[in-house]
């Protein structure tokens, strides 16, 4: 594994970018928001880069009327207000459109979980997994690192859905090394194998994961971890395939816990298959965080830190 | 489809006008829940767009490139609509019968699962955005189909209205025409009376927009603006304020401030089907 850091939304949108000249069934809307990366593209294609301005529910809607007509739309905005502001005009012009005919809008929300840590709550995205899950012929993309990023422009053009796609904020490591190691069919990796426990984690905290199981791994400590990256449509079976060998599965996300995330997700799966697997939620418990803080101070105070992790992990060990 | 003087089709919407107001309080008799007075209100509209060949369709290949869009964004006030889309050869008129029942496509609220409706139609504030982003994709493919969106004038008060309003200003979608069934009157109350509207013209021409006002039930003052409108592309998109009466042609209806929530009994309407001859 190389180390290269990248920001995920310049990645995808050099890549999306790119496309466009060959491809002029692409619109890129943003509602006010910006990226360096997005500068040349905005210059080069002004007729189909278009701000709408601060005006979330006018992004959704304008989307929807270039997709009707055809068009592969992308609607970039801060992951919070697009999912939140927004919610509605997805229902209804996305949602539930898309299961009477074909709309391809990949809403792409920059800001999953604590990204904008200073910014205080209103920034915080620790809802959007839930409420999206909630809408049906939605899909979600919760990358955690940029490499699942670029290969993931091709499965946008090509599955022509509603996609929700929550970057992080922040330079990210790279994690994988070429699309070999992703698969957009079953929508997770599994990063490590391990013997007692298995963490599933999705977006950044899959890169804190990598660290924990990093310096595990130097005290013999083997942990596994699956990297979920296709929240929906999600491989439930095949993850349970790999879990089952298992006795504790820990789900860590930068999210809600208890609500419709990560952890809902992998709990269904267990419960379903009446396994006696355990469950243990790392996330945030139902409480805003109006600490102020960079992001490693926010964690510690919510015991997500790469120490707080260690630490649960060796108490759990002690406990099988 | 060409575009028809007034002259030769004013009596055939006249006729029509007559029969989609029947037909309507009809479809009410057979379904309750349908908001009545919001569809009463539009059949002039609807009338002079579709056989006033205003508007460019086919009923048969309801995705035709080369339809003018329809975006009924007052969904709940297209009940109206139903009967000529079934007489323009949408679907089959036998279905009119089934209107709310079980198994049917046409609720009380359409969708696109209705021939002719080209969206999801039941909250209010969405059309005019997604016809801005289709009027937008038409310009880009270079094509000259025109927008049409009807709005009612409560949906004004949806901050998302004034989003899309501004973004077509902003970027001269001179294809798109908003028609503004301007019939006063919200669920509770007159608009007036709960945060009033006017001036509308003004408003909507600070934003860049074209506006004219036309009686809404005025079948020759509607196609006339409308030719106008359709056939005007100078850079602006355009609003046709059509003031209308909520309930129009029923008297207990047109006087009545809650007329949106009101259901008329079946005898009522046999007494107002014989008065409508």
């Amino acid at each position: 594994m190389t180390t290269d850091t990248a920001t995920i939304r310049d990645v995808f949108i050099e890549e999306i970018y790119r496309r466009m000249y060959n491809d002029d069934r692409i619109f890129f809307l943003s509602a006010d928001f910006g990226s360096p990366k997005l500068d040349a593209l905005r210059e080069t294609f002004s007729d189909r880069f278009i701000n709408v301005g601060i005006a979330e529910q006018n992004l959704i809607n304008v989307a929807t009327g270039l997709a009707l007509e055809g068009f592969t739309v992308y609607a970039y905005a801060i992951a919070p207000f697009l999912t939140m502001r927004a919610y509605e005009q997805i229902r209804v012009n996305l949602s539930l459109h898309a299961q009477l005919k074909e709309i391809n809008v990949n809403l792409i929300g920059v800001g999953a979980g604590l990204s904008y840590d200073v910014s205080g709550p209103t920034h915080h995205c620790l809802e959007d997994i839930s409420i999206m899950r909630t809408l049906p012929n939605m899909e979600i993309f919760s990358p955690s690192d940029w490499v699942l990023a670029k290969e993931f422009v091709n499965y946008t053009l090509r599955v022509k859905r509603p996609k929700y796609l929550r970057f992080d904020g922040k330079p990210v490591s790279r994690i994988y090394k070429d699309s070999s190691e992703i698969s957009f069919d079953t929508g997770f990796s599994e990063l490590n194998r391990g013997d007692k426990i298995c963490i599933v984690s999705t977006g950044y905290m899959t890169q804190r994961a990598l660290s924990v199981i990093r310096r595990l791994e130097s005290e013999g400590i083997h942990i596994g971890l699956i990297d979920v990256y296709l929240l929906k449509p999600f491989s439930g079976r095949k993850i349970l395939d790999i879990i089952q060998s298992y006795s504790y599965v820990v789900t860590l996300e930068e999210g809600f816990t208890g609500k419709a995330g990560l952890d809902i997700l992998i709990s269904e799966i267990l419960m379903k298959d009446r396994t006696r697997i355990q469950q243990i939620s790392l996330g945030f418990n139902d409480t805003y965080v109006f600490d102020i803080g960079n992001r490693e101070y926010l964690h510690k105070l919510k015991k997500l830190d790469e120490e707080s992790i260690i630490l649960q992990l060796k108490t759990l060990l002690r406990e099988i | 489809m060409s575009v028809e003087t007034i002259e030769n089709v004013r009596p055939l919407l006249r006729e029509k006008a007559l029969w989609a107001r029947r037909e309507t309080l009809k479809i009410h008799r057979i379904a309750p829940e349908t908001r009545i007075a919001s569809s009463l209100s539009a059949v002039e509209i609807f009338v002079t767009l579709y056989y006033g060949k205003i508007l460019r369709y086919d009923s048969k290949d309801t995705q035709w490139e080369g339809r003018d869009r329809f975006i009924i964004s007052k969904g709940h006030g297209a009940i109206s609509f139903y009967p000529i889309l079934a007489d323009l050869g949408y679907f089959d008129p036998k279905e009119l019968n089934r209107v709310c029942q079980e198994g049917t496509f046409l609720g009380g609220i359409p969708d696109s699962i209705i021939p002719g409706f080209e969206t999801i139609n039941g909250s209010l504030g969405h059309g005019p955005g997604v016809a801005c982003g289709i009027a937008l994709g038409l310009k880009r493919k270079r094509r000259n189909e025109s927008v049409f969106v009807l709005v009612g004038d409560g949906e004004l008060y949806e901050g998302s209205m004034w989003e899309a309003i501004m973004f077509a200003g902003e970027h001269h979608l001179d294809n798109l025409i908003m028609i503004l069934d301007n019939n006063r009157v919200c669920m509770l109350d007159y608009c007036k009376r709960i945060l009033d509207l006017e001036p509308l013209d003004e408003k909507f021409r600070v934003f860049r927009w074209d506006v004219r006002t036309v009686d809404g039930h005025d079948i020759e003052a509607l196609f006339s603006a409308l030719v106008e409108l359709k056939g005007e592309r100078n850079g602006r998109p355009k609003l046709l304020i059509a003031d209308t009466i909520k309930g129009k042609g029923v008297k207990s209806l047109e006087i009545d401030s809650l007329s949106h929530i009101k259901s008329l009994k079946p005898a009522e309407i046999d007494k107002i089907l014989e008065d409508l001859l």
